[in-house]
């Protein structure tokens, strides 16, 4: 990364995560009350500080020197949070791409002066990355909720599904329990 | 005012188009939207004729007709009127409100997804804005100012949408200066919509199947019974040991009931199992009922009359069986109504005894009217006495939380039982945050017959905060098991825990007990109760 | 714009005292008959409310339960927080009236992040309950304070109430503490209403309304005590005629005494019909007014419904081959 952009962006990184988190608070059409931007508590206003954290988090990760992967947990936090919260896919994964308005709203002037219009293009396409693992994850979570739905009810049903030897148990192989070196 | 949302496929424009500014209209200005995955399925016709509910028909929450009688406006104004005069709760809690907002952030619908109707205030509003319309001088006179409004079908569906997001945990009661609780709110509310034939299919279903066979699952005599007999083969393979449970035997001293979830599903059936082995290591002469083979109560979520036509077999078959008193197993919703409810409506008892344990002679004067006692108060009884052999290095591959279960802890306190329990069988226990736990816990939010599938995302909402809580000492203290009493949160908790905190497993607490309890002439163990080795306890070590 | 209207409300009220006293010398209409009806709607409308709730009856015990429940001797019981007698319930009920507990227990968690890594914070959210607490407090010693206009000879619990509410001896007459306690705290509920989104959001104009009343009677009362200094010779005279059911007018009270008195009496009348009546409605909660001794003693509910149950013999004779061959034992072979 760029280190002059990379200096611009840590200079005024509390500004930008602010006005981050606020935009993507502003997606919440119900949030009439203001209630999701009380940040920090943990407990109070687990959705505040899943997103405070998260978002925390992805900067760090965007400016730092690390490669980007889809094993990104603050990533994931974000996107759990918001795969259930009654948004279309593209509205759930859409706070990515806010941060792209973000940055260069709050850095137009210093990028302007210093012309590091690569290097910010350059860190915009980071955040397309990011975009598409951010995808993957959604689509992972969505997955998963239809999953829960058939996990549950086979956890409803085991009895009757063990009954009637629906449920079939891998037996484990006689020589694998007898062999010594099992249990060292 | 109420919306279906209908699929349509957005313009390019629209979906990038973030809108920073939303409308941030008045509560009474803003529509109900229903959209897929955040409410449950219409209740089903069968199941109200079962019941004897009125105006049963098919009909769905989607249809923009859902089929209320000609004059159903009437028909709620009039069951408003009927539940003032009987209940001074509700006339109460109309009235006092003075809008302090304390309540506001402690809904856990309402934390979760930031609509202010969930706060517990403006779901009570709901009502009331109709109730001080209709019943008060100032509403009538004063109308929107007074915070009165008209009855019509968009309220009716309003109403229909939130209180059926209301788990009717309670906590908001706790810190209301009045002690308003929401959870009789909600509980008038979907008394009102049931005079018109608006309930969902999770409650009403298995309402009807316990009310004409036992139990909320519908399983019939034979299909308990043989569930019983599958879970003893079980337990023979882990101990050794054959036990042998009666059914609906006349002349035992205790009946034993509790919620038909332990008997078909994952992980419920493992807490039964402990029960099974519990009593048979005590010698203990008790009997089940595949009668009265149902301890929860989804009536309780439907209407006082179809909660108390449920209940009735509990004391009926006790009389019937001629036992001296009843032990009840572990459930949240059906504490609340076994405690606050069931004596009022069936008792008195006195065919019963005051319960006395056998095996340690406690008299448990608590339960001297209702003869009914909790299996968390009876078996802290028998591990105080030290009547129970107990190793819990069984437990130590556990690390183990405990969740308090909405109406134990707020409709009854039963706190310190089950975590005495827990302590005397594990040897790794870590409590969640404070304010999360005790009287002061988080639902699962799936309470009050919300654990359907069709909801599952909004159940993963309501639950967030408890799961938030359970995350924070899975990551300080590696906590990997939820333990519990209440057959609802075994059934839903593992779905919440596998979305929001994966590795953290979830566990009726006579499970973890069973798991650690030395039988007299049982093998050596190396299967716990679920049937997976034992960690450390290898059969070759 | 609900908060405009109910200030507006209050507007026009002190602009119709100020008329009918200065512009129509309706003294006897603001000083006499006004007051009396006053009283008796309040007294009327507040017995009325609370024998309608008495009329409902509880059919359920629901306490809702803080603490541990009696169960076992050796698990300590929550004797307040989850009371089994009288006196429990009792200490648990003074403790919510003249404590506000529940408000207290508004308490939240966070996580703050320290210079040694994330801490587990507990407190903080007492604002509430403080400002709570000081508005009630202060409005009761200052309605005991008041008695001394009422009754003659000036007891004793109200002259000592008086003497330590002016113990601070600052300016002539002393300045009240509680006047500025009551000033601050009515402020301070009235801005968390607008400022606080969620509360904003929830407020009604008859949230508004008594904020404004109880705001312009204490600012109408400090101005007759510390600005005007109004004859209160002949206000104890106007005061304790109403008393003694021989009202008189005396001459020279100033407007400004009309405007509060006015205020005070549509405060008063509006009592019954709206929120405030929580002051008697806390009484009657059932959450907070029953004991949890559900298991020990049977509650009776007056309406208990008669209903048609599914019987054991239903159920039986649905079952009975299902049942006798999984070796049910069964009534009728």
């Amino acid at each position: 990364m760029d280190i002059k952009l990379k200096d611009l962006i840590e200079g005024k990184r509390s500004v930008i995560l602010e006005r981050w988190f606020d935009a993507i608070i502003e997606t919440y059409p119900t949030d009439a009350t203001g209630f999701l931007k009380k940040k920090q508590d943990r407990f109070a206003n687990p959705v505040g500080h899943a997103i405070s954290k998260g978002t925390e988090g992805i900067l760090e990760v965007l400016v730092g020197e690390k490669e980007l992967t889809e094993d990104l947990p603050f990533l994931n936090d974000i996107i759990k949070v918001r795969a259930i919260q009654d948004f279309t896919p593209s509205k759930a994964i859409s706070f990515v791409f806010l941060l792209k308005t973000v940055v260069r709203e709050t850095l137009e002037k210093e990028i302007r002066q210093n012309q590091i219009y690569d290097a910010l293009l350059r860190f915009e396409s980071k955040i397309d990355d990011l975009a598409l693992f951010a995808f993957n994850i959604y689509v992972k979570c969505r997955e998963q909720i239809y999953e829960l739905k058939t996990d549950e009810l086979k956890r409803m049903t085991y009895t009757l599904l063990k009954k009637a030897n629906l449920m079939y148990e891998i037996p484990v192989p006689e020589f694998e329990i007898k062999d010594p070196n099992c249990n060292t | 005012m109420a919306k279906v949302e209908k699929v349509k496929t957005p313009k390019p424009e629209e979906l990038s188009n973030i809108s920073y500014h939303p409308p941030a209209t008045d509560w009474m200005d803003t529509p109900t939207e229903f959209k897929p995955g955040t409410y449950c399925w219409g209740a089903k016709e069968k199941d109200l004729i079962t019941l004897g509910l009125p105006n049963p028909r098919q009909w769905s929450p989607a249809d923009e007709d859902w089929k209320v009688p000609e004059g159903w406006e009437t028909t709620i104004l009039d069951g408003i009127a009927e539940r003032l005069s009987k209940y001074r709760s509700f006339k109460v809690f109309m009235d006092i409100c003075v809008r302090c907002g304390a309540c506001a952030d402690k809904c856990h619908f309402y934390i979760a997804t930031g609509d202010p109707k969930n706060m517990p205030v403006l779901r009570a509003e709901l009502l009331r804005s109709v109730y001080k319309k209709y019943f008060t001088k100032s509403g009538k006179f004063l109308g929107r100012l007074a915070g009165a409004r008209e009855l019509d079908m968009d309220v009716l569906k309003e109403w229909w949408s939130y209180f059926f997001q209301c788990t009717e945990c309670r906590r908001c009661s706790v810190f209301c200066p009045y002690g308003i609780d929401q959870a009789e709110v909600t509980i008038i509310g979907r008394e009102l919509l049931n005079l018109v034939g608006l309930n969902i299919d999770w409650i009403s279903g298995p309402a009807a199947a316990c009310y004409m066979k036992g139990n909320h699952l519908g399983l019939e005599p034979h299909a308990i019974t043989g569930n019983i007999e599958t879970m003893c083969d079980d337990i023979e393979e882990i101990t050794g040991i054959r036990v042998n449970p009666t059914f609906n035997r006349k002349g035992a001293e205790i009946l034993f009931v509790t919620p038909s979830g332990d008997f078909l599903g994952e992980p419920g059936i493992y807490t039964c199992m402990g029960y099974l082995m519990l009593f048979h290591e005590l010698g203990l002469d008790y009997t089940w009922s595949t009668y009265a083979s149902e301890g929860g109560n989804f009536g309780f979520f439907t209407s006082n009359d179809t909660a108390k036509r449920l209940n009735y077999k509990i004391y009926a078959e006790a009389k019937r069986l001629g036992v001296k008193y009843i032990i009840g197993g572990e459930c949240g919703h059906m504490w609340r109504v076994l405690n606050q409810y069931m004596d009022t409506w069936h008792g008195p008892a006195d065919f019963l005894e005051v319960p006395v344990s056998p095996i340690t002679g406690t008299r448990f004067e608590n339960a001297k009217s209702t003869k009914m006692i909790h299996i968390s108060e009876f078996t802290a009884d028998l591990i105080k006495h030290n009547k129970l052999k107990l190793d819990p290095s069984r437990n130590d591959h556990l690390k183990v939380t405990y969740h308090d279960s909405c109406n134990p802890s707020r409709g009854m306190g039963l706190l310190e039982e089950p975590r005495y329990i827990i302590k005397s069988v594990c040897n790794n226990f870590y409590e969640m945050p404070e304010n999360t736990i005790r009287e002061k816990t988080f639902c699962c939010g799936s309470g009050s017959g919300l654990n359907a599938s069709e909801n599952m995302e909004q159940r993963m909402r309501g639950g967030f905060p408890r799961a938030n809580a359970v995350r924070y000492v899975q990551e300080k203290h590696g906590v990997n098991m939820l333990a519990n009493i209440c057959a609802v949160d075994r059934a839903a908790f593992p779905a919440l825990m596998d979305y929001w905190c994966p590795g953290v497993g979830v566990t009726g607490t006579t499970e973890l007990l069973a798991n650690a309890l030395v039988m007299k002439g049982e093998i050596r163990r190396t299967l716990d109760i679920r049937l997976q080795d034992l960690p450390g306890k290898g059969g070759n070590e | 714009m609900k908060a405009l209207l109910s200030f507006l409300a209050v507007i026009v009220l002190i602009l119709i005292a100020t008329l009918g006293v200065d512009v129509a010398n309706l003294h006897f209409l603001f000083g006499i008959i006004i007051p009396y009806l006053a009283f008796v709607m309040f007294v009327g409308g507040f017995v009325y409310r609370v024998l309608k709730w008495g009329r409902s009856p509880v059919p359920f015990r629901i306490p809702t339960t803080c603490g541990q429940q009696k169960s076992l001797p050796w698990i300590k019981q929550a004797k307040i927080e989850n009371p089994t007698t009288n006196l429990g319930v009792v200490v648990r009920m003074a403790s919510e009236i003249f404590f506000f507990r529940s408000l207290f227990r508004n308490t939240k968690t966070e996580l703050r992040v320290g210079a040694d890594g994330p801490k587990l914070s507990y407190g903080s959210a007492k604002w509430l309950w403080v400002g709570s607490l000081v508005f009630h407090w202060s409005f009761l010693i200052i309605i005991v304070r008041h008695l001394r206009f009422f009754l003659e000879p000036v007891p004793y619990f109200v002259q000592i109430a008086d003497s330590i509410d002016g113990m601070l001896q600052i300016g002539l007459p002393p300045i009240y503490l509680t006047d500025l306690f009551f000033l601050l705290a009515v402020t301070f509920l009235f801005l968390r209403r607008i400022v606080i989104p969620q509360v904003k959001y929830i407020s009604l104009a008859a949230d508004y309304f008594p904020l404004f009343m109880i705001m312009s009677i204490a600012i109408s009362g400090m101005l007759m005590r510390y600005y005007y200094r109004i004859d209160i010779v002949a206000v104890k005279e106007l005061a304790l005629g109403l008393v003694q059911l021989h009202p008189v007018i005396p001459v020279g009270i100033g407007a400004i005494f009309y405007i509060h008195l006015f205020l005070i009496c549509i405060l008063f009348a509006y009592f019954p019909t709206s929120k405030l009546m929580h002051m008697g409605g806390i009484f009657l909660s059932p959450t907070r007014n029953m004991k949890n001794n559900n298991r020990m003693v049977r509650h009776i509910n007056p309406w208990n419904p008669e209903l048609e149950y599914h019987t054991y013999e239903h159920y039986e004779d649905e079952f009975r081959e299902k049942m006798k061959k999984a070796g049910i034992p069964v009534e009728k072979e």
